[in-house]
């Protein structure tokens, strides 16, 4: 494992004295991404603050839409971080492009049975895709942003590892980008531990209030997604049959959408052993279900691969995989196959495996890639 | 990166004078008083006062008890309207009002929410592309009921002037009043209102390099006002409060410096925006285009609508550049609106939200023309690049 700089900002700030490096920062109006914005400005960055007004559906009294990323107390929040830092901050339209781009991603991978992860794709297509060119376009040198990844440097590339404090780790959906995007990105908090981001908003005089860190949907208006998907979705969700994976009817369900891999309440199928979500069979409508021991699975295969490195590995590799945002990383062989595509098999029977979430793949504490996991049979 | 910091919206507001602050600060320490008190405190802020409404009566050719103060342009707005809609009310004169649809909010929102609380009629007239309003329209509009004309002398958006003259004769012809809100316009024309058709005129001084927090409202000698605020009878009764003696005497100063070098400023703006306006149209052909009348303009306005852009990103653009404009589009909450002002005009949506301000002033020079014409259709066409990639 190679060592990383604790202060991982510095050494990017090596510009001739009088030509300060510009820095555009995606501020949420949290803790994380204040502290960013106020790490670069002690660093001597020229620091743009930004933040994106994404869609939401509209609810509340006055059915105002406010996404939970950029809702107007977010805002205020955010622009007084500006104000206490003293540097600019815009708020960027990006409503139409997150709306096509993410939320009709949501619901068509929902159509066709799977469980996104929109926040893979918000991070691949709107935040270091369409925001890091918006940002480079107004002639910053980087990004920079309030995820917990470390980015190293060395004459290979650049390479990604997970944050120093693991709880916070978010390298699982930062796992799509790519060398072009690691070039121009900062996450200049990435060498602290959560407690010492909070000591430093201290003292840089910035408020602490603690983004909420729910897992719910932040384009829903209550956090309901099946509701969400019935009143949005195109397709019509019709209730079909539970099956086991013998073949035998065990009860009703009311719509495959409405249910995840691995679910075990809300089935109401009466047996003796308690029977989980094992997949969609969406050509016939069923849903199959079995016991926890037989939903165990050794393996996946991914599609959409991204490799950190912008090489696809010519040879298997050992290492860990995790299967969703909160999993643990299991030890695994990664087997790269074509352009984009991975099969994993892990060493031990893992639970929980879903079509649609992120498959990404760690050597060491290094994230090298990862893909979405595909409906495919494997062995 | 650059350094520049170039300010091209005066049309929102203008830095205050060194000659202005001067003028005002005595009346914050020594000549403190309240104009309404018998002592010499209050003499002496009195004089202030009236020298300052004499001032500006001789400067815009009426007489001082014409000049009410304010405390803004749009408050000039809301006592012309609700006080003469009153007025009338009380007097059984009528209850019929006509504006058009690219007035400032400060007279459209007073109209209806007049319609809505107060019973008056409110008729909209439509205006042409260049955002002006047909005159045979209006002598339609009007009705025997209608008591209030309301039209501006020039658009603050897109900068057209609308033909007040005319506007003017027909409202006197009809005996209805006229009300011209012309706050970006003051500044630019000679007002002589001895013999102008206009009964009733708003402005505001920060627009022309005056304090922030007072307008003035012009009332014609006859016309039948009733006060909006009530109290202690300032204003001769047409708008009560303490007279804030400090930015009326600011305000004189200001105006009596527009007006003397009205014709050097408007020659300079002119210069500036032709430049602005010739050097952007060609370098982007098509996909931007000049907004409101192409000669009837304000010499200081330079509008244009960009097709299928944000004017709320370009004006974040522009920031970051450098250069301070205005988008009618702007928002601070990243949910910009299409401007009503250019849909008024008969642009479609492709065009309706990019819509950019550039309004320059006295601090304004050739070099930053210069600036800005290299910088902005860098701009647009980097944006026009994201755009035709992700949307």
């Amino acid at each position: 494992m190679k060592s990383l700089p604790d202060s991982p900002i510095e050494k990017y700030n090596d510009s001739v004295p009088g030509t300060r490096k510009r820095v555009a920062v995606a501020m949420s109006g949290g803790v994380d991404s204040s502290v960013a914005a106020g790490l670069l400005v002690e660093q001597g960055f020229d620091v743009i603050g930004m933040m994106m007004r994404l869609w939401s559906e509209p609810g509340g009294a006055d059915q105002t839409p406010h996404n939970r990323c950029c809702t107007p107390e977010q805002m205020a929040d955010a622009r007084r971080v500006a104000d206490k830092l003293q540097i600019p901050f815009y708020v960027l339209d990006v409503q139409e492009y997150f709306y096509k781009k993410v939320v009709q991603y949501f619901i068509e991978e929902h159509n066709h049975g799977r469980t996104p992860n929109p926040c893979i794709e918000c991070n691949r297509v709107i935040r270091f895709d369409y925001l890091l060119k918006q940002a480079l376009s107004l002639g910053v040198d980087y990004l920079a942003t309030g995820h917990y990844a470390r980015i190293h440097h060395d004459s290979e590339g650049y390479h990604l590892f997970e944050a120093l404090d693991k709880n916070k780790d978010q390298s699982y959906v930062l796992h799509v980008l790519g060398q072009h995007e690691l070039a121009k990105v900062l996450f200049p908090i990435s060498g602290y531990e959560k407690n010492k981001v909070r000591d430093l908003a201290e003292q840089f005089g910035l408020p602490i209030a603690q983004k909420s860190e729910s897992m719910d949907l932040c384009f829903l208006k209550d956090g309901d997604y099946r509701r969400f998907l019935k009143e949005n979705s195109q397709k019509r969700e019709e209730s079909g049959p539970i099956m086991s994976t013998d073949g035998i009817r065990l009860g009703t369900h009311s719509g495959l959408s409405n249910y995840t891999i691995g679910q075990r309440k809300g089935l109401q199928v009466a047996t003796d052993k308690p029977l989980h979500v094992l997949r969609k069979d969406r050509d016939h409508n069923s849903l199959i279900v079995a016991p926890r021991a037989s939903i165990m699975m050794t393996c996946l295969q991914s599609n959409e691969v991204n490799w950190v490195s912008n090489r696809i590995p010519k040879l298997s590799f050992r290492g860990r995989v995790k299967i969703r945002y909160r999993a643990t990383a299991m030890p695994a062989t990664v087997m790269p196959n074509g352009i984009n595509q991975a099969s994993v098999k892990f060493d031990d029977p893992v639970f929980g495996i879903t079509a649609g979430q992120g498959a990404v793949f760690y050597v060491g504490e290094e994230c090298v890639g990862g893909g979405i996991i595909t409906d495919e049979e494997c062995s | 990166m650059e350094n520049q910091n170039i300010y091209m919206d005066y049309g929102a507001t203008t830095p205050v004078r060194p000659e202005v602050i001067e003028e005002m600060l005595p009346y914050w320490t020594d000549y403190f008083g309240n104009p309404s008190s018998v002592h010499r405190f209050g003499q002496q802020a009195s004089l202030g006062l009236r020298q300052a409404r004499e001032t500006i009566a001789t400067l815009l050719k009426c007489h001082a008890n014409e000049i009410i103060f304010t405390a803004c342009g749009s408050e000039s707005d809301n006592l012309a309207l609700r006080g003469v809609m009153w007025a009338a009310k009380y007097n059984g004169r009528g209850n019929h009002m006509i504006t058009c649809e690219i007035e400032h909010k400060a007279v459209l929102e007073t109209a209806y929410q007049l319609q809505k609380n107060a019973g008056v009629d409110v008729t909209v007239l439509p205006v042409d592309k260049y955002g002006r309003i047909d005159p045979d329209h209006l002598v339609k509009a009007i009705r025997t009921n209608t008591v209030l004309i309301s039209i501006m002398a020039a658009n603050n958006e897109i900068g057209t002037i609308q033909p007040i003259d005319a506007i003017g004769e027909i409202a006197k012809g009809h005996n209805v009043l006229f009300h011209t809100d012309a706050v970006q316009a003051i500044a630019f024309s000679d007002w002589d209102m001895d013999s102008m058709p206009v009964d009733l005129m708003s402005l505001a001084p920060h627009k022309f390099y005056g304090p922030k927090g007072i307008g003035i409202l012009y009332v014609r000698r006859g016309v039948d006002l009733v006060s909006t605020l009530t109290g202690g009878g300032q204003e001769e009764d047409r708008r009560a409060g303490t007279e804030n003696v400090a930015y009326a005497v600011g305000s004189a100063e200001a105006l009596r410096l527009a007006v003397a070098e009205r014709e050097e400023n408007a020659a300079h703006y002119k210069a500036l925006t032709s430049k602005l306006i010739d050097g952007l149209l060609s370098a982007i052909p098509g996909a931007c285009r000049l907004t409101g009348h192409p000669t009837r303009r304000l010499p200081n306005n330079a509008s244009f609508a960009f097709q299928n852009l944000s004017g709320n990103d370009l004006v974040f653009h522009l920031d970051v550049a450098g250069v301070s404009a205005s988008s009618g589009s702007a928002c601070l909450t990243g949910d910009p609106k299409p401007s009503r002002v250019l849909g008024a005009l008969g642009l479609d949506s492709e065009w309706t939200k990019g819509g950019v301000r550039l309004t320059v002033g006295q601090l304004n020079t050739m070099v930053d023309v210069d600036y800005v014409l290299e910088k902005l259709p860098r701009i647009v066409n980097q944006m026009g690049e994201l755009r035709a990639q992700f949307l």
